[in-house]
């Protein structure tokens, strides 16, 4: 059914930046429709992101009062600006350098102190917008601008990491299950928690070109068959689930 | 255009004996702060301290944050959100805040840095004093922009310039610095507080644009976050209702020459100094801070016996006085600028007073004795 989101989306500015293939308008679709479905007041929510391709998410686009910082940082933002006005709606959306490398100390205090935000981290494995340099999140392996034999490092499980600080919910989902990742954002919106949400988002430009992906279908079949839930991971060969990628919620226990 | 008020003083009317410190936390709650959030540094914790109890009884908000560069950029969100907002500090942590501070500029939010300087560069002496961090309150961050910095020399002055940064701040939506010297964060004396304190509100006008205005170094209204007014912020170079525009050379240059001409335009309104028997003075000691005490001292002294000595005391130090400077200079004196570094202000002085200026600078961690100083004004008298 389509839905008319006119209303959530700055009138002046209509174009997106983002790349043929590029995951990230998916999301900005499942994001608002998540806020039209929860019926919440757009006037009443801020929107704080750092810098690179998701930070342009929300920023100028969505039609509520947005705040673009600095490169890592936009956690630190969105505390000021709800502790200062804890009426506010306030979501975080940025990518995973923003938020996870460069604003790791961020994500992981604003986590323990259970401020009141929910962090839409648009993962696309890579930085993106520099030129397809290793992130903290590129998969072992990975080729990059900057690891032309392979990243020889292991990425964040950034779900475990921010449950490990204190994260009251945590959930990953692929753009390519959009409706479990659109019900999982809902989910983290009605709570009054630090709630998380790991949103994959293939980046056909710099990820996929040079990892033998380079068109947006072959990316996209690629997170479809890549992402599995727990139960399809139970009893799955080793070697076979070090290439999957486990989706689903998980919660502070 | 700005909303100017009268309101009842925080504490009760009458005498103190506060430190420096203490002082800059009563004036930020007596100015209308009502978010602080800061990082321990010596000599500025105090700041933090003080402001984590007052917060409390005046329902503010208080947040000790993961470091400097989350404090700063925190401040930043709540002055959004509405707050007047501050955070104190020493040289490692205004160094790491000077991006989010370049942040604050280009997107013209108000808010107030307490800078209690200690001798640096880098860990330096954490314990000792220093007047080192006056080039980077001016340029510490990059690109072409101004700040406000005030420079003050007691404990009075702590909370009459904290409360005086939160008003410059709101009318120009500029950060402010206080340029403490941590002999004066440390600094126990008297001080009054009176039972009125004017403040200043920020401008708001529903609809209008927050980032541009007709005249070329004017100040947009201001709305903040949740009002219903959509607001668009960023960093990077906008148009007068904040979206990016990072192709437009016009959109650039407007922007870059408003938020520098808001402050350079209007200096003869920002900048305040005092003078002390300039009139027939043959060496003019210019000061500021903690060394103008001295400087005071040491001239009152040399007056005493006979010499013609006289003291201007810069309580701004940017934008730079430089007109004044000038003016001075052209009395035809010899200008004697004592300074705890290696001659940040008298690189200024020298660039405007067309007179001779003699350097003394001293960066042992220690305060410049008045006895030191009258040595040096006897040897050029």
């Amino acid at each position: 059914m389509a839905r008319d989101l006119d209303a959530y989306l700055r009138q002046e500015v209509k174009s997106t930046p983002f790349c043929p293939g590029c995951g990230h308008g998916i999301l900005m679709n499942i994001i608002l429709r998540a806020i039209a479905d929860m019926e919440l007041d757009m006037k009443n929510i801020l929107f704080v992101s750092g810098i690179g391709c998701a930070a342009w998410i929300p920023s100028p686009h969505f039609n509520g009062d947005t705040l673009h910082t600095l490169h890592g940082r936009a956690i630190a933002f969105a505390t000021g600006a709800k502790m200062a006005n804890p009426k506010l709606k306030v979501i975080v959306i940025s990518g995973d350098g923003d938020l996870t490398s460069i604003g790791g100390n961020h994500l992981i205090h604003a986590a323990r102190r259970n401020t009141n935000l929910t962090v839409i981290c648009a993962n696309n494995m890579i930085y993106g917008m520099t030129g397809g340099q290793v992130a903290s999140t590129s998969p072992l392996g990975t080729i990059t601008a900057t690891t032309g034999e392979g990243n020889p490092y292991r990425p964040f499980d950034l779900c475990r990491l921010v449950l490990g600080a204190g994260a009251e919910y945590a959930a990953r989902f692929s753009v390519t299950q959009p409706l479990v990742l659109m019900a999982a954002i809902k989910k983290a919106l009605g709570m009054e928690d630090f709630t998380f949400i790991e949103a994959l988002s293939p980046c056909p430009t710099q990820f996929g070109r040079r990892n033998k992906a380079d068109s947006s279908v072959q990316m996209l079949k690629a997170l479809m068959q890549d992402c599995i839930t727990r139960e399809q991971a139970k009893g799955m060969d080793k070697d076979l689930l070090k290439t999957k990628i486990i989706t689903g919620e998980f919660h502070h226990e | 255009m700005n909303d100017t008020m009268e309101v009842q003083s925080a504490l009760a009317p009458g005498s103190y004996f506060f430190t420096g410190n203490e002082a800059a936390a009563e004036g930020a709650i007596a100015a209308g702060c009502r978010y602080y959030a800061g990082y321990p540094i010596t000599p500025s914790s105090e700041i933090m301290e003080r402001m984590a109890q007052r917060l409390k009884e005046v329902d503010g908000v208080f947040m000790q944050m993961e470091d400097e560069i989350a404090s700063i950029c925190s401040v930043v969100g709540a002055s959004w959100s509405g707050s007047k907002a501050m955070t104190a500090t020493s040289g490692p942590g205004f160094s790491l805040m000077q991006e989010a501070l370049g942040y604050g500029v280009f997107t013209e939010t108000p808010l107030v840095l307490v800078d209690i300087q200690r001798a640096g560069p880098c860990t330096g002496q954490a314990t000792k004093v220093g007047s080192g961090d006056l080039m980077q309150a001016k340029w510490g961050s990059h690109g072409d922009y101004q700040i406000i910095a005030l420079s003050p020399w007691s404990v009075q002055e702590m909370y009459d310039q904290t409360i005086e940064a939160f008003n410059l701040s709101e009318q120009y939506r500029v950060p402010v610095f206080v340029m403490a010297d941590e002999a004066v964060g440390h600094l126990r004396e008297r001080m009054d507080i009176s039972p009125l304190v004017q403040t200043r509100n920020r401008y708001k006008k529903s609809g209008a644009a927050p980032f541009g205005t007709e005249e070329n170094d004017g100040v947009p209204p201001m709305p903040s976050f949740g009002e219903g007014e959509s607001i668009t912020v960023t960093g990077s170079t906008h148009n007068e209702f904040g979206v990016r525009k990072t192709d437009d050379p016009a959109v650039h240059e407007r922007l870059v020459g408003r938020i520098n001409n808001k402050i350079l335009n209007h200096r003869e309104n920002i900048i305040q100094s005092e003078a002390y028997s300039l009139d027939d003075a043959e060496v003019i000691v210019v000061a500021y801070g903690f060394t103008a005490r001295s400087a005071f001292f040491a001239v009152d002294q040399l007056r005493k016996s006979g010499k013609k000595v006289g003291l201007l005391r810069l309580k701004t130090i940017w934008p730079f006085a430089d007109g004044l400077i000038n003016r001075i200079g052209k009395l035809g004196k010899k200008l004697f600028v004592p300074e705890m570094n290696s001659g940040q202000v008298y690189g200024e002085i020298r660039k405007y007073a067309g007179c001779e200026v003699i350097p003394y600078h001293q960066t042992n961690g220690r305060i410049i004795h008045p006895k030191d100083i009258i040595a040096h004004i006897e040897r050029i008298i």
